[in-house]
């Protein structure tokens, strides 16, 4: 196990380098610098300010600057936002997009599995279909037309809820909604498919033969196996939610990172954007790891693999 | 993708029912779908539509009317208006064009990056199969959207940009269930043959395993392509995608989400267009794969 864990960690680091080193060549061969803005610069001002940032230097000396600079965790500073650097401009919008993020995938979570299970309990009957259905629209429809949909319904026509902003408790139901009913849906079906599956292996019919109660075949039995495909869906799902969040954070005008991840796009705050890039790419690694051990804690039978 | 017929010991009456070939059994199978068959004729109209607005749509797309402004729907504009007056349902027809124009070359690059890479994998085997496959892993942990929005960014809003990018995200699933197939098809007898008559591994490939997998290609790729879809709309949403004048569905229903609050219809119809191609794809998709691939469909 600890063996499995040290030899995917190691492997993240030629992934992250990899990641680095493309953002980095991607942003150099870019035309059109971040100081080309719409009033005329002087170009004694413009040498100043890329002396400033290191834009002078030869190319691979500026490379090998900002690998430097990474393995000490400085992203440098942000070419938009005088005065920050790119760490303390992710580090402040970060926790927005985290605390989004969880409660999207708690909804999705405990929505999701129930409505799977219970999906799965009474196969092709009425409680069956009907959160299918939902589920089969959940997966549809994207974001960005549940969101403005939602926010209409309940925030202009019915006035719930705030229509955008992240002021107060209820400003996070929408959004939370909004990012997690895709993953919902997602969940469900795979919840409802992974039981079924389970419903039909030997041990739980020699459970019922042996006179297991219905609910004890359920939890004690069923759900471990079940819902593996869940917890492997989970990784996935993260990596979706960061970007589901980009949307989502634009729509509801929160101050999350994914908000901040398009504004530098537009601006071309070439720091922040590679610094974003990097930051969700390392996140993402991080968790499919966590995922990963998980699962095979989970499950025994990949531990042979 | 013929199977090898097994022989069947015949007994009898049931004689016409052995009659048919795998396709028309699937055939057979898709048309009972009633879900996929509704959803393939929505999709044929609607693509009809599309391609054909320049000679159906009722107005032009960028015939500007400020007089007019935006108005709700009527029997001049069917659909509405948007703010500077122009034609609503036209733009969504325009719009049709560019969405499904994306969707179906991005899902193009798609395959053929996933088949190649498939093939090339299943077939060496081996290390070079494990580094291949390894690499598809990782790539598939990675926030790759992220990465198109960089490229959108760097190298402007091109629109031929934006199917090569979108290709290259989705060719991932693809190029495992290719494997899969390869790995199975290389074990049969006329690959050994093709092997034992000293044909060269490019021409195995291309020749004898790459048509051999197009079925499942076939089926898989009518999957990407609502993703394609949704993924150029993502980007247009956010405005890294099509640019204006042109706009697709993912544009029309970020000008709709801006100004909902006035005028819902913006929002509505546009959404409205393309949830349901996107419902209709999926069904097509969901149905072919049921029909052609007996073991892969749920319960």
């Amino acid at each position: 196990m600890l063996r499995f864990i040290a030899k995917r960690l190691l492997e993240t680091i030629p992934v992250l380098l990899i990641v680095a080193t493309l953002t980095f060549f991607m942003m150099k061969l870019a035309p059109g610098g971040p100081f080309d803005t719409d009033k005329a610069t002087t170009p004694e001002i413009k040498a100043q300010l890329e002396a400033q940032y290191g834009l002078n230097q030869p190319v691979h000396e500026q490379y090998f600057n900002y690998l430097g600079q990474l393995v000490r965790g400085d992203l440098g500073p942000s070419f938009k936002y005088a005065g920050w650097s790119v760490g303390e401009l992710l580090w402040s919008a970060f926790p927005v997009s985290l605390e989004l993020g969880c409660y999207a995938l708690a909804i999705a979570l405990t929505v999701g599995t129930l409505a799977g299970i219970v999906a799965s309990l009474r196969k092709n009957t009425v409680t069956d279909y009907v959160p299918m259905m939902f589920a089969t629209l959940g997966i549809c429809l994207p974001t960005f037309v549940t969101g403005p949909l939602l926010i209409m319904v309940f925030g202009i026509m019915l006035g719930w809820f705030n229509p955008s902003g992240w002021d107060f408790a209820s400003d996070r139901v929408l959004p939370a909604i909004t990012l997690g009913l895709y993953y919902t849906a997602y969940v469900a079906r795979l919840s409802r498919a992974g039981m079924l599956e389970v419903f039909n292996q030997d041990y739980i019919r020699t459970a019922r033969a042996k006179g297991v109660s219905k609910w004890r075949i359920i939890w004690r039995h069923s759900l471990r196996g079940g819902l593996l495909s869940v917890v492997t869906f989970i990784g996935p799902a993260i990596a979706g939610l960061v970007t589901g969040s980009l949307v989502v954070e634009t729509i509801f005008h929160i101050p999350g990172l994914g908000r901040f991840f398009v504004m530098a796009g537009f601006n071309r705050d070439y720091t922040m954007v590679m610094g974003t890039v990097l930051f969700y790419a390392t996140l993402i690694i991080l968790m499919n790891l966590l995922v990963d051990i998980v699962q095979v804690w989970l499950n025994p039978k990949l531990r042979f693999e | 993708m013929a199977a090898p017929a097994q022989p069947v010991a015949i007994t009898g009456a049931e004689e016409l029912e052995a009659g048919h070939s795998l396709w028309q059994d699937a055939w057979l199978r898709l048309r009972k779908n009633k879900l996929a068959v509704g959803g393939g004729v929505f999709i044929l109209v609607l693509a009809l539509a599309s391609f054909l607005s320049p000679l159906i749509a009722p107005h032009s797309y960028d015939t500007q009317n400020l007089a007019l402004g935006a108005t709700s729907p009527s029997g001049q504009h069917w659909l509405g208006t948007d703010d500077l007056g122009r034609d609503l349902l036209s733009r969504i027809l325009y719009g049709g064009r560019i969405s499904l124009s994306v969707g179906l070359a991005a899902t193009l690059v798609a395959v053929v990056i996933g088949v190649l890479y498939g093939t090339i994998s299943g077939y060496f085997g081996g290390r070079v199969d494990v580094l291949m496959m390894r690499i598809v892993d990782i790539l598939f942990s990675l926030p790759f959207i992220i990465f198109v929005i960089l490229l959108m960014v760097i190298y402007g809003r091109n629109i031929y940009l934006l199917f090569l990018a979108i290709g290259a995200v989705e060719w991932l699933d693809m190029s495992r269930i290719v494997r899969g197939q390869v790995l199975s098809l290389k074990k049969q007898e006329f690959i050994e043959a093709a092997q034992a008559l000293g044909l060269r591994r490019r021409r195995i490939i291309l020749r004898h395993m790459i048509p051999n997998v197009l079925g499942i290609v076939i089926i898989y790729g009518t999957l990407i392509v609502p993703r394609v879809m949704l993924t150029e709309a993502f980007l247009s949403f956010l405005g890294f995608g099509v640019q204006p004048p042109m706009s697709s569905w993912g544009t029309l229903i970020s000008e709709g989400a801006r100004s909902m609050e006035e005028f819902p219809w913006l929002l509505i119809f546009p959404g409205l267009a393309f949830s349901s191609t996107l419902f209709s794809l999926n069904f097509v998709g969901d149905g072919l794969r049921d029909a052609l691939d007996v073991r892969a469909s749920k319960d």
